[in-house]
């Protein structure tokens, strides 16, 4: 498996592969290695790393997307305008994930359900309410709201909702 | 009569006639070569726009697990994880079988292109048969998406989280596997063609292409297994 990764890194070096595309001993290995992969993200799954958890398997899988891009789909081998192309499909992936994000995390009424400290009815035609008025108690909402006069890491307390 | 052909002004300049007289060359072309790059770069195209199909599934699946955590925690737990690993198993080792077909049919190996054309057709039905015991246990259990949804005991009773996380589930892993009944359809197509010996090294391009497709059906369920079945 380790020769594996050192291909990989080879591919931006390099048209050392000019002989024969692939071949049989490298389809082999390839096979090996993404099984390989396959058992460690499984058993990553077992380990509770909290919200490392996604961030492994995501960069597990796009491990392995890689090895059967470079591999399987001979973009290793092939004229870069293919691969360009793929990566034109991925670029505007990015985009678009990107500005979801932009916008889920701009939006204070964007909340994790059932996370509500306290219930705050919303009434029609005023603003929603703040973070900081529903999750007075995360570290996080408190640092990112723009008054929190509280020092990171420092619990603050539960106030009630304040207007 | 071919001596004095004039509508092919590269006749005779390459001197590379057995590309000019493949009955596979369209006039259109200059060159075989030009064909093949043509039609494989269409390819990569078509999968590019797969990427994005998938890829906005895969953008509205996470934007909705940020808003109902602990429903999309909770409704994973009613996949089984073996069943999905079995399944990303049968699909790498068919994404191998294809590209060994691939080699073979550059390679003028007629048998070997059927034999391994045909275990990748085998491992895609194991796959969708590994799909249909999924599917039939969660509809028995009332998992379904949207209204359909009618599972009991749930942790926090009402809420919209678990049909939210099945529709993802049936949406993709179904159009997943409509991708893969596709590609049932082509690879029993493209088998039919090399058991007739229509490929060789001189033209292979629906080998290639069918098999560029198959692989990007296995890089989607690459991601779709960890995010569906292995989430916390």
């Amino acid at each position: 498996m380790s020769t594996h990764t050192e291909t990989t890194h080879d591919h931006a070096g390099g048209d050392a592969g000019a002989h024969e595309h692939g071949g049989t001993a490298v389809n082999v290995k390839t096979l090996l290695a993404l099984l390989v992969l396959t058992a460690i993200t499984v058993g990553a799954a077992y380990v509770n790393l909290g919200s490392g958890n996604v961030v492994v398997a995501l960069l597990i899988a796009t491990i392995k997307a890689s090895l059967v891009a470079l591999f399987f789909m001979h973009l290793r081998w092939d004229k870069p305008v293919y691969g360009i192309v793929a990566m034109a499909g991925f670029l505007f992936l990015g985009i678009f994930l990107m500005f979801c994000v932009l916008d889920a995390s701009s939006r204070n009424y964007y909340l994790p359900q059932n996370m509500h400290r306290t219930e705050v009815p919303l009434t029609p035609g005023t603003a929603p309410p703040s973070l900081t008025e529903i999750l007075p108690e995360t570290p996080d909402a408190a640092a990112a709201a723009p008054g929190a006069a509280a020092p990171a890491g420092e619990k603050v307390p539960v106030t009630e909702p304040k207007k | 009569m071919s001596t004095t052909s004039v509508d092919l002004p590269s006749h005779g300049g390459h001197g590379d006639a057995g590309h000019i007289d493949d009955p596979h060359h369209q006039h259109h072309f200059t060159t075989m070569e030009q064909q093949f790059d043509t039609a494989k770069l269409g390819m990569w195209l078509f999968l590019a726009t797969e990427i994005l199909l998938f890829g906005g599934l895969f953008v509205g699946f996470g934007m909705m697990q940020g808003r109902y955590p602990r429903e999309f925690v909770e409704a994973h737990e009613h996949l089984v994880r073996w069943q999905g690993a079995l399944n990303t198993v049968v699909l790498l080792f068919s994404s191998f079988t294809m590209v060994m077909a691939v080699q073979s049919a550059k390679n003028n190996k007629k048998d070997k292109t059927v034999f391994f054309l045909f275990l990748t057709i085998i491992c895609a039905c194991i796959f969708l048969v590994v799909k249909y015991f999924e599917y039939s246990h969660k509809f028995e259990e009332g998992w379904l998406p949207g209204k359909f949804y009618s599972a009991k005991g749930d942790s926090i009773p009402g809420s919209h989280g678990y049909a939210t996380f099945f529709a993802f589930y049936f949406m993709m892993t179904g159009l997943h596997g409509i991708h893969i009944l596709a590609g049932i359809g082509l690879l029993s197509w493209i088998l039919m063609r090399a058991k007739r010996g229509e490929f060789s090294n001189a033209y292979y391009t629906p080998v290639d292409l069918v098999g560029l497709y198959w692989h990007i059906v296995d890089l989607i369920w690459i991601y779709l297994f960890p995010l569906y079945y292995l989430i916390q």
